[in-house]
């Protein structure tokens, strides 16, 4: 039962290490790849409840009864996309704000806002 | 032409953003996102016109009939919604050539105006869809360029305040996309009407409580509720004006309207409210953001802050109208949706104005202000006496149906504490009053000029709107009604 779960307990183990650096770390780098962590447990999530036991790809053949479901795969390429996107939108900004502020540290960010008050 | 008006929704924003680039001038790519803005705006008027006098509309993108494919659903909600957002971005828009002309380099000019109409296809999108990946797909489009939008700001803490946003943003936005995956895997399918059928057979698993759990938490940080409105106050006050006024009038409340669909339609109320302590922890929720974000507002010196708190004490109100979960409440909160974007949108594009002139929104900035720009200012005394809730503005309106059902109810404290957070509101906005009619202009500085007209009109357009819709409650409170009834299956 617990070992025929695996891909979940894979799921949930990456889904909290990635928000724990999202969370925990103050280097802006650091957080996107916590981000990007989070978000790649999420396809794997997709792709696993996509599998049928015994299903293989959807095209018709011969002596072929079961398929796995192919829907999930394509959002998740979507997903994928959106994925990237972010990372690169975030990348890019922590760019900026390195050229802005001289650091990717959160606390000297904050710092230098506050101030700036 | 007209059948395929659901679709034509957000595509022609979508499309015309590409199309952009290969306009040269900044002023003809102006009138060029403007004339697409209107058409949105008049394909919405369309839509809701078409929807209060026949019913919903049903639209199978490609032909491919739901629930294989994905399918467009326009019921009396999602058209109040679209008109809301197409016309408050139409309006916005017509100041935006001379802000930012003002605020953001010449050579990013065409990549503002891309961003501003993905962003409104992506938020147009997720009030149009029927299915639920695609409403995660046009969140994270709206999103994302909104993100960039923000950054364009030219204080530095613009990118550290996007920065934020992104990462609160894309949390959100996950955690709405496990939700999905979870109630795909129980139901098979995306289609939301399909969903809410199939959903009531499994709703007593402990994977649908998840699923439910993670899209409220998704949303409800996508819509600033506190305590998730960390990220807005920065992302309000220091984006570009514009962004400014045209977020604080669309983005929290294609939130509001996600919130709304998922509970009502998809998940159905009976689930919603008895299986979830919902009710009990959004009333606790809202009435603490109405009494924490107006206190913040109160010791603001930025006026952009100060309004930026203002919005999630807003946001509290139309949550307490939601948890009411009657039908009066229901459209509390949807009058308070339309009204609150008519007046922060107004009281943005004033600061704006402001900015335009004297280059900073710092309150004792606006010291004189009250004399130099009359019209300016008038537009911020409508305004904010619209956000406390006077008579005759928009703002009465919306408290009266709220206080009104909280009574039903039977929630007497609710419906005091409302006043009492009026009463907060009426000491931000007197601060800016004090700060602009009683000061004396500060000393050595040049007279200040009235806005230019390019700015004028919209404000004024809006501020009229303000006490129209305050007066003359026959629109925004007939279909208002019209879309929470018909939420909660009641034939009107």
């Amino acid at each position: 039962m617990l070992l025929g779960l695996y891909n979940y307990w894979i799921v949930v183990v990456l889904m909290m290490v990635g928000f724990y650096i999202v969370i925990a770390h103050g280097n802006l780098i650091k957080k996107i790849v916590g981000l990007s962590i989070f978000q790649t447990s999420v396809f794997i999530f997709y792709i696993s409840m996509a599998k049928v036991d015994g299903g293989t790809a959807p095209i018709l053949a011969e002596g072929i009864s079961q398929y796995s479901n192919p829907l999930p795969h394509v959002l998740i390429l979507t997903a994928i996309v959106v994925g990237i996107a972010t990372t690169a939108v975030g990348l890019a900004l922590a760019v900026r704000i390195k050229e802005a502020y001289g650091s990717i540290e959160e606390e000297e960010i904050q710092k230098k806002d506050n101030e700036d008050c | 032409m007209l059948a395929h008006l659901p679709v034509l929704q957000v595509i022609v924003p979508l499309m015309a953003s590409p199309l952009c680039l290969l306009l040269t001038r900044p002023r003809l790519v102006w009138l060029f996102t403007l004339i697409v803005s209107g058409l949105a705006f008049l394909i919405s008027s369309l839509l809701l016109q078409q929807v209060m006098a026949s019913g919903t509309i049903i639209y199978a993108l490609g032909g491919w009939d739901a629930p294989w494919g994905i399918e467009y659903r326009i019921d009396q909600l999602n058209a109040f919604l679209l008109l809301i957002i197409s016309a408050l971005s139409t309006v916005v828009l017509l100041a935006a050539h001379t802000s930012i002309r003002q605020e953001i380099p010449a050579d990013r000019h065409t990549l503002f105006y891309i961003l501003y109409l993905l962003s409104l296809a992506g938020m147009l999108g997720i009030v149009a869809t029927g299915d639920a990946f695609n409403v995660f797909v046009f969140l994270e489009i709206s999103s994302l360029s909104a993100y960039a939008l923000i950054a364009l700001g030219k204080d530095r803490r613009a990118l550290w305040a996007s920065y934020q946003y992104l990462i609160m943003g894309t949390i959100g936005a996950t955690f709405i996309l496990i939700g999905i995956g979870l109630m795909y895997q129980m139901t098979g399918t995306l289609n939301m009407d399909d969903l809410s059928r199939r959903l009531p057979e499994v709703a007593h698993t402990r994977t649908i409580f998840t699923a439910f759990a993670f899209i409220i938490v998704g949303v409800c940080l996508k819509l600033a509720l506190f305590p998730l409105h960390l990220w807005l106050p920065n992302a309000y006050a220091y984006a570009p004006s514009i962004v400014t006024a045209f977020f604080a009038a669309t983005a929290t409340k294609v939130a509001i309207y996600l919130l709304i669909r998922f509970t009502f339609s998809v998940f159905g109320l009976s689930f919603s409210f008895t299986a979830v302590p919902l009710q009990i922890l959004f009333v606790v929720l809202g009435v603490a953001g109405i009494f924490v974000a107006s206190t913040a507002a109160i010791y603001q010196n930025n006026v952009k802050h100060l309004f930026a708190y203002s919005s999630i004490a807003q946001i509290g109100y139309m949550m307490v109208g939601f948890s009411i979960s009657t039908a009066t409440g229901l459209m509390a909160t949807l009058l308070h949706v339309f009204n609150h974007a008519l007046m922060k949108s107004a009281l943005f594009l004033a600061l704006g104005a402001v900015m335009y002139r004297i280059g900073s929104v710092q309150i004792n900035q606006f010291q004189g202000l009250g004399h130099q720009m009359p019209y300016t200012m008038a537009a911020i005394v409508v305004g904010g006496l619209s956000l406390i809730g006077v008579p005759l503005t928009v703002g009465f309106v919306s408290k009266w149906y709220l206080i009104l059902a909280a009574i039903e109810k039977g929630w007497w404290p609710v419906a005091v504490l409302i006043l009492l957070g009026s009463l907060l509101a009426i000491v931000y906005v007197w601060r800016i009053v004090e700060a602009a009619y009683f000061k004396p202009p500060i000393a050595g500085r040049d007279a200040i000029k009235e806005a230019p007209l390019s700015f004028l009109m919209p404000i004024w357009i809006l501020v009229i709107a303000n006490i129209y819709f305050g007066i003359d409650t026959r629109l925004s409170v007939g279909v208002a009604q019209a879309a929470s009834q018909s939420l909660f299956g009641v034939s009107p």
